[in-house]
């Protein structure tokens, strides 16, 4: 029998064609101890194909699920596949999987999630001004909220150790997860710290986050912190009534 | 209070209760969402029939013409109903998510995904075809 495996990059795409085989191979290349798991989120296009050919293990959920749903998808083959860490690397290329080793030295014991952050090397990042406006006011208010600078909460190039992959395997949020997920993090006495990555633009495909929908981003994320400040117990620990039931 | 309104109020209860009870009872509508419905029923037609408590309700709430006192009580029900469905509908939601999740990851370990293989209605297994034609026999 091969020696386990314990270390899976999770890749949620969703008709990233255009990109998906590049991001795969890139992964084998420069991060051949990961097994790659792409999660395809009901693509209508060759994604599936392409990233099976480029050598990934392909998932795909029945219907498009969002991002929270198909990277919770990950957390679930990570947990029960019992990998001992994942990372978590977008398929749109916007990612290098080159710097994977900068997160995974940033991944010592007591820090549960390693996140790549565009804002730590300055001038780096070209986005319109309003996004990264959009990306400032939560980096803001997480910073406050959990008393660690934040910089880049929507980032999704993260690294994740056991601790956390069963915590977001249980429960994670559902349509903008990122910036959620890094306040759950707090509440669960988890700890993450942040290291400087580049971020590409889009190599192609479109953001899950068009321009019209920015507002609509901006409102339900601090709908969604707030309501997660106001919750007494975010933690469903066991013996607590399962969150999903059918009564 | 006109006598025709207390008519139309008890004649809309009874058939709300009535149409609720025939939905239970033909398993078209489940115990657990019949209750409120039950509830919103048995208090409408109970304020219908009896007047003496439908004038006390409007006067403690400060409204003038007792009819409108039935309307408002309806009316907070549709409202607390629509709530219920929209906590239903959240958990089915959550609900669809974890299975199709659990499907995408066990149809993963079993084999090719669908969209692997090339996609053809005439290559549906021999078994639908068989009840497809048994279906289509029997009607």
């Amino acid at each position: 029998m091969p020696p386990a495996r314990t270390a899976l990059a999770v890749v949620p795409a969703y008709n990233e064609a255009a990109t998906i085989a590049a991001v795969v191979s890139s992964l084998r290349r420069n991060a051949p101890e990961f097994d790659v798991l792409v999660i395809d989120d009901g693509s209508t296009d060759d994604t599936s194909r392409l990233a099976l050919s480029a050598g990934a293990r392909v998932v795909r959920p029945p219907f498009n699920l969002g991002i929270g749903g198909a990277v919770q998808t990950g957390f679930l083959a990570a947990y029960e596949g019992g990998y001992d860490v994942m990372v978590q690397v977008d398929g749109d290329g916007q990612h290098d999987p080159a710097e994977l080793h900068k997160l995974a030295e940033a991944l010592t014991p007591g820090v549960d999630m390693v996140c790549g952050s565009r804002f730590l090397v300055k001038g780096e990042y070209l986005a319109p001004v309003s996004r990264r406006a959009g990306i400032h006011v939560f980096a803001w208010l997480l910073s406050r909220f959990v008393g660690q600078p934040v910089t880049d909460p929507t980032s999704g190039f993260r690294l994740y150790n056991k601790r956390a992959i069963r915590l977001f395997a249980d429960d994670y949020p559902h349509d903008y997860p990122e910036v959620e997920a890094v306040l759950m993090l707090h509440h669960h006495r988890l700890r993450m710290c942040e290291v400087p990555v580049r971020m590409f633009q889009r190599g192609g495909g479109s953001s899950s986050i068009s321009s019209g929908k920015s507002a609509y981003y901006m409102v339900k994320v601090l709908l969604a912190l707030f309501v997660a400040l106001a919750r007494r117990r975010p933690v469903v620990e066991p013996g607590d009534r399962a969150p999903v039931a059918a009564g | 209070m006109d006598v025709r309104i207390q008519i139309v109020g008890i004649i809309g209860a009874t058939g709300l209760l009535f149409t609720i009870l025939e939905l239970v009872r033909r398993r078209r509508l489940l115990e657990r969402y019949a209750l409120l419905w039950l509830l919103a029923g048995i208090v409408l037609l109970s304020l219908a029939l009896w007047r003496g408590a439908l004038e006390k309700l409007a006067a403690l709430v400060g409204i003038a013409s007792p009819p409108n006192a039935l309307f408002f009580t309806a009316f907070g029900f549709v409202l607390l109903l629509l709530l219920h469905f929209s906590v239903a509908v959240s958990r089915l939601t959550d609900q669809s998510k974890v299975l199709a999740q659990r499907l995408a990851l066990l149809e993963e370990r079993v084999g090719p995904a669908p969209a692997a293989r090339p996609a053809a209605d005439d290559d549906a297994p021999p078994a639908l075809q068989e009840r497809e034609s048994v279906r289509s026999a029997a009607t």
